[in-house]
């Protein structure tokens, strides 16, 4: 072999390089958490703009523009987002599972923007079955802030992963359904009859100022959302008022849905 | 090719991130792929090893990461990730003509590129003919384009190990081309 085929050599070996695929370099900044993905997904009552980074859920809220969605989001999180086509499949699968009802533990939602005590009220709020509702007040004390209902109020209002994190499941104690950021009242009424809840039947018990509902059978009283509560038959069905007029007669609270003990609700 | 990128680094490593990766992705897909030979393992390898990479310089101090020689460097990483991968399955060998199908903008003839991918093909099973050892060597400093100081590094070799190891593996492959024309 001449200095010729030599060169010849080395440059058909330099030749046999092969360049990256289009797609490697955003796969590695959306895997070491330089940059975040979104896309859109079918929500219950309309569809979502969905934003996930390594850690998990960032944001959900119903579609709108996306250039300002993306432009938002920038600005709160500090990191560049880009739209892709579709969901990691895992993700998706629990997204869904979620909003079908069905037990799952996921998705992982990353609140790392939001304080600790909105936090606290976000991933309580998760723990809300499906198809079931509880007070503001139910939050506040399950968080260890009993007194905090105004400010539980607050963080559930600015919940960044709405639907994903059912703030719609959270209602005021006398019975106003109470507001709901991701479309008004009216979004609120319609994603929890979705879940099989008669929002006109719990709006009429609350007008009546009845907040709790027991069974003479068991000597135990519930939220009447809960699904022990809706297998109570009327024969043995026993409403109250308050917490301390159940447990005076005898009742004890639900291991399930945990009903305020004896402290006045507030709204 | 990206001289101030250990700087740069060691100031701001999410900020120059991404114009690391624009700077050595080739290469170290290059290396991946020519390790697994399936495109789609070779991206699985490349990402884990540029994910390695970020971890690694988010815990260095600013001085280590400046005395860093990115190529060299991201080679051992992904040489090694390229290794236990290949301990875990056997390679594929059918894949590779997937590997030629890049749109060229220059863009040939149908024939001339035809012809391209065949001496293509030809280069790739030469190299894949020899031992390890040499094809490796061969593969960062020829095809890769690595220096031998960061072939060293790569291989955590002395530099004459490295040097004597890619002069024989030249001299293999120049008897293969040989032993064809015969």
């Amino acid at each position: 072999m001449n200095m010729q085929e030599a060169r010849d050599m080395v440059k058909a070996l330099r030749s046999i390089d092969t360049p990256a695929p289009d797609g490697l370099a955003d796969s590695v900044m959306a895997a070491v958490g330089l940059v975040d993905s979104w896309t859109r997904i079918d929500g219950p009552i309309g569809p979502l703009y969905v934003a996930w980074g390594s850690s998990g859920i960032t944001a959900a809220e119903p579609a709108r523009d996306a250039a300002g969605f993306e432009t938002e989001y920038e600005l709160r999180h500090g990191r560049s987002l880009r739209r892709v086509a579709e969901m990691p499949e895992q993700l998706l699968r629990q997204v869904r599972k979620r909003f079908e009802g069905r037990h799952t533990d996921g998705p992982a939602v990353d609140l790392a923007v939001l304080t600790d005590f909105e936090q606290a009220v976000l991933r309580k709020t998760m723990e809300i079955p499906f198809g079931e509702v509880r007070p503001y007040s139910w939050v506040a004390r399950e968080i260890g802030r009993p007194r905090a209902v105004r400010a539980v109020g607050s963080a559930l209002a600015g919940n960044p992963i709405t639907f994903i994190i059912p703030c719609h499941r959270v209602v005021r104690a006398d019975g106003h359904i109470g507001n709901y950021g991701a479309g008004g009242p009216e979004a609120k009424r319609k994603v929890l009859t979705l879940e099989g809840i008669d929002t006109s039947a719990l709006e009429r018990l609350a007008a009546g100022r009845v907040r709790y509902a027991g069974s003479d059978s068991t000597m135990i009283y519930c939220y009447p959302s809960c699904r022990h509560a809706r297998r109570i038959t009327a024969n043995h069905e026993v409403r109250f008022h308050t917490a301390l007029e159940a447990q005076t007669a005898g009742y004890r609270p639900c291991k399930s849905c945990r009903p305020l003990e004896s402290t006045p609700d507030a709204a | 090719m990206c001289t101030d990128c250990p700087a740069q680094l060691a100031g701001d490593l999410d900020g120059t991130f991404p114009l690391f990766l624009a700077h050595h992705q080739d290469l170290v897909y290059g290396i991946a792929l020519r390790s697994t030979k399936r495109p789609s393992d070779a991206e699985d390898l490349a990402q884990e090893a540029f994910m390695r990479a970020y971890r690694a310089l988010a815990g260095y101090d600013p001085a280590r990461i400046r005395e860093l020689h990115p190529r060299g460097w991201l080679a051992a990483i992904v040489g090694n990730l390229s290794r236990d991968h290949a301990k875990r399955r056997a390679p594929a060998t059918t894949e590779l003509d997937m590997v030629a199908d890049r749109p060229d903008t220059s863009s040939p003839g149908p024939e001339r590129v035809a012809e391209q991918r065949e001496t293509a093909r030809l280069w790739r099973e030469r190299l894949d003919a020899l031992p390890l050892r040499y094809r490796r060597a061969v593969g960062l400093r020829h095809v890769s384009g690595l220096s031998y100081p960061e072939l060293a590094e790569a291989l955590e070799r002395p530099l004459g190990t490295v040097k004597s190891d890619v002069h024989r593996g030249v001299r293999l492959l120049r008897e293969s081309i040989d032993e064809e024309a015969r």
